[in-house]
């Protein structure tokens, strides 16, 4: 990728970021750690890959998206609201009485998402039926689709996994269709591997007759190869492993299982997002003077202390 | 005795019920800090499983757990259990696993998350299963004996539980008793029947109503299945209207049942109040309020309803 390209889409994924923890502050509940592990993916999804036009958002020929760990909306609320499906003062009416911003994506609420998820384990299938819906009229769009590591423990995941590689042949393969798996080690109630361990993921998804990527979820160029990677091969669907930290840019929230379903507090927020901006404490009130929008953010949340 | 949720409730119930009987397990589907089974899988860690986010996995691993002779707890949110409504009427119904299926989250009063995470159809969906009661307990003395009850009840049971705190509305005096619901208000101009969540905000919205002339028997119904049938038909006779008042779909929950009821053995004018069409994300209060369902809501529906 040339390194234009690279800095423009690292700047996305670091205001994208930021986004996600104002908008957590302001609704006072929400799924930090998950929304910042997959941030990167949905940047390079977006930012540079997907085919979409956000003032058409019901344009046949579109790319689809599904987060399948519909709880990480968040993230893809950033990235809406940076490519202009909606303005950006609208994040902080996430999970409010009557925002189209819900908790879990609402596909008639809020044009632009594909498909209600929250309830893990059934994006996949419906991402499976779009693509295959595409195929049968023989349209160019191709489907995306997150899952999380925890939401792999669901049975629907593997009828899915099974069925994918056989759906639609001959004539139809479903290769338009690329799923990722946001590996963050981390679910609700504790680690991965605590819980009901996933390994050996890659033989797994590779013995039902996937073709598996494995990456670093946080490296916008090995997402990038990878996409392009999924993109040439024909006759079967692609399954990327992306290795990502649950609370990726944050250093208390780093592979932390507290922050999985908790929101900062104002102050710990704006920490959250000093660290993101990657500024030390002591320059912080020299980049806010030389920021306005950043200290801006700040005093909103500042302000959501006092009440 | 301060407000408590139904679900902390049915945890701190289930870490005393533990040390009694070594028969009860807990099977959890990674929502065990939700659901606060998290204390009795501490005391008790041999007698917890946490079988990862596989709810139907979860159902059926209690059910063979209970042919095995244990008394499962399996608990999740109402949603997802009742998603798994084939499950459980195989695995746990028909099979007559003795299976005490927990559903936490129940209704709009979980606020922020929004639909995905409302239980608001389980009690219809599980309400048609021939085996399965359900019990719907209104404050912590309610939970902890409907808890103790569904311990010693043989066969399957549905126990909704709410995620906010529950104002006290039990008389100090209370014993629950199974398939019985119980007055705690007396009226004669109108019957509400209520479960649950809504329980303290009919007792407001009948002090409101008071101010208006109007006397409500408030009852709280926290056996939905089986219906305590003569009390209900009895209040339903000398008032002659009956409002139901649930944080659930006004589609087959205690609405439904006690529909049904009425039109058969006593027709009686009713007034379902709760939840239409999907549920939202929003503040608890606010979602109350647009549906209705705080003190003013139910007061002011009251009073049409008697209007008309
Ligand atoms: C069917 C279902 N069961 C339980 C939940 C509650 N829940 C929400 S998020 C979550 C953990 C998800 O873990 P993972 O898929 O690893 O997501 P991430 O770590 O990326 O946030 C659980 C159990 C749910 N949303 N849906």
């Amino acid at each position: 990728m040339p390194s234009a390209d690279l800095a423009r889409l690292q700047s996305v994924a670091r205001d994208c970021r930021v986004q996600i923890i104002r908008m957590l502050t302001h609704a006072g509940s929400g799924h930090p750690g998950g929304s910042l592990s997959v941030i990167d993916i949905l940047t390079v999804l977006f930012g540079a890959r997907m085919r979409y036009d956000p003032k058409r958002p019901d344009w046949p020929d579109r790319d689809r998206f599904i987060l399948s760990k519909g709880h990480c909306v968040p993230a893809l609320y950033a990235l809406m609201a940076k490519v202009g499906y909606f303005p950006e003062s609208l994040l902080i009416t996430l999970r409010k009485l009557g925002s189209p911003l819900q908790g879990h994506p609402d596909r008639v609420m809020l044009p632009g998402i594909e498909a209600a998820t929250g309830s893990l384990g059934q994006g996949l299938s419906m991402a499976m039926g779009i693509a295959l819906g595409l195929r049968l009229d023989r349209r160019p769009s191709r489907v995306y689709c997150v899952i999380g590591d925890g939401e792999s423990q669901e049975g629907q995941v593997w009828e899915a996994a099974m069925e994918a590689p056989k759906l639609g042949q001959p004539d139809h393969p479903l290769d338009n269709l690329c799923v990722f798996l946001d590996y963050n080690g981390i679910q609700l109630d504790d680690f991965v591997k605590k819980v009901l361990d996933l390994e050996p993921v890659v033989e797994k998804w590779k013995a039902f007759g996937w073709a598996v990527i494995e990456i670093d979820g946080h490296d916008l160029t090995q997402i990038t190869k990878a996409l392009d990677q999924a993109e040439a091969i024909k006759g079967r669907p692609t399954f990327i492993v992306a290795h990502t930290v649950k609370g990726k840019s944050v250093s208390f929230m780093e592979n932390n299982p507290e922050w999985h379903g908790k929101a900062p507090k104002p102050q710990e927020g704006i920490r959250a997002i000093r660290e993101i901006l990657g500024v030390a404490e002591g320059d912080w009130a020299g980049y806010l003077d030389r920021h306005p929008e950043t200290a801006a953010i700040v005093r909103e949340l500042g302000a959501l202390e006092k009440k | 005795m301060p407000a408590k949720a139904s679900r902390a409730a049915f945890g701190e119930a289930l870490l005393e019920l533990g040390a009694q009987d070594p028969r009860i397990v807990t099977v959890d589907a990674d929502l065990s800090k939700s659901t606060m089974t998290a204390a009795f899988a501490k005391a008790y860690p041999g007698r917890a499983f946490n079988v990862g986010i596989a709810e139907s996995n979860m159902i059926g691993i209690g059910a063979g757990l209970a042919l095995a002779g244990k008394i499962p707890f399996v608990c999740s949110f109402a949603c997802f259990v009742a998603g798994r409504f084939e499950t459980i009427r195989m695995s746990v119904a028909y099979t007559r696993a003795n299976v005490k299926i927990v559903g936490t989250h129940a209704g709009i009063a979980i606020g922020e998350d929004g639909y995905s995470q409302m239980g608001l159809e389980d009690i219809a969906c599980l309400r048609a299963l021939p085996n399965v009661p359900i019990i719907q307990p209104a404050d912590e003395t309610e939970t902890k004996q409907a808890i103790a009850y569904a311990v010693e009840h043989q066969g399957p049971l549905y126990l909704r539980l709410t995620r906010q705190n529950l104002e006290p509305v039990s008389p100090p005096d209370y014993r629950f008793q199974f398939g019985k619901a119980v007055v705690l208000r007396p009226g004669s101009d109108v019957t509400i029947l209520a479960s649950g969540g809504p329980v303290f905000n009919c007792l407001k919205a009948a002090e409101k109503l008071e101010g208006e002339g109007v006397k409500a028997e408030v009852i709280n119904v926290a056996c939905i299945k089986p219906l305590d049938e003569e009390l209900l038909v009895r209040s339903a006779s000398r008032t002659g209207r009956v409002m139901t008042v649930e944080d659930h779909s006004i589609w087959g929950g205690l609405g439904g049942a006690v529909s049904e009821l009425l039109a058969e053995v006593h027709p009686t004018p009713v007034k379902r109040l709760g939840v239409q069409g999907f549920g939202e994300s929003g503040d608890p209060k606010g979602l109350y309020a647009k549906h209705g369902l705080d003190p003013e809501g139910i007061a002011r529906s009251v009073m049409k309803f008697l209007s008309c």
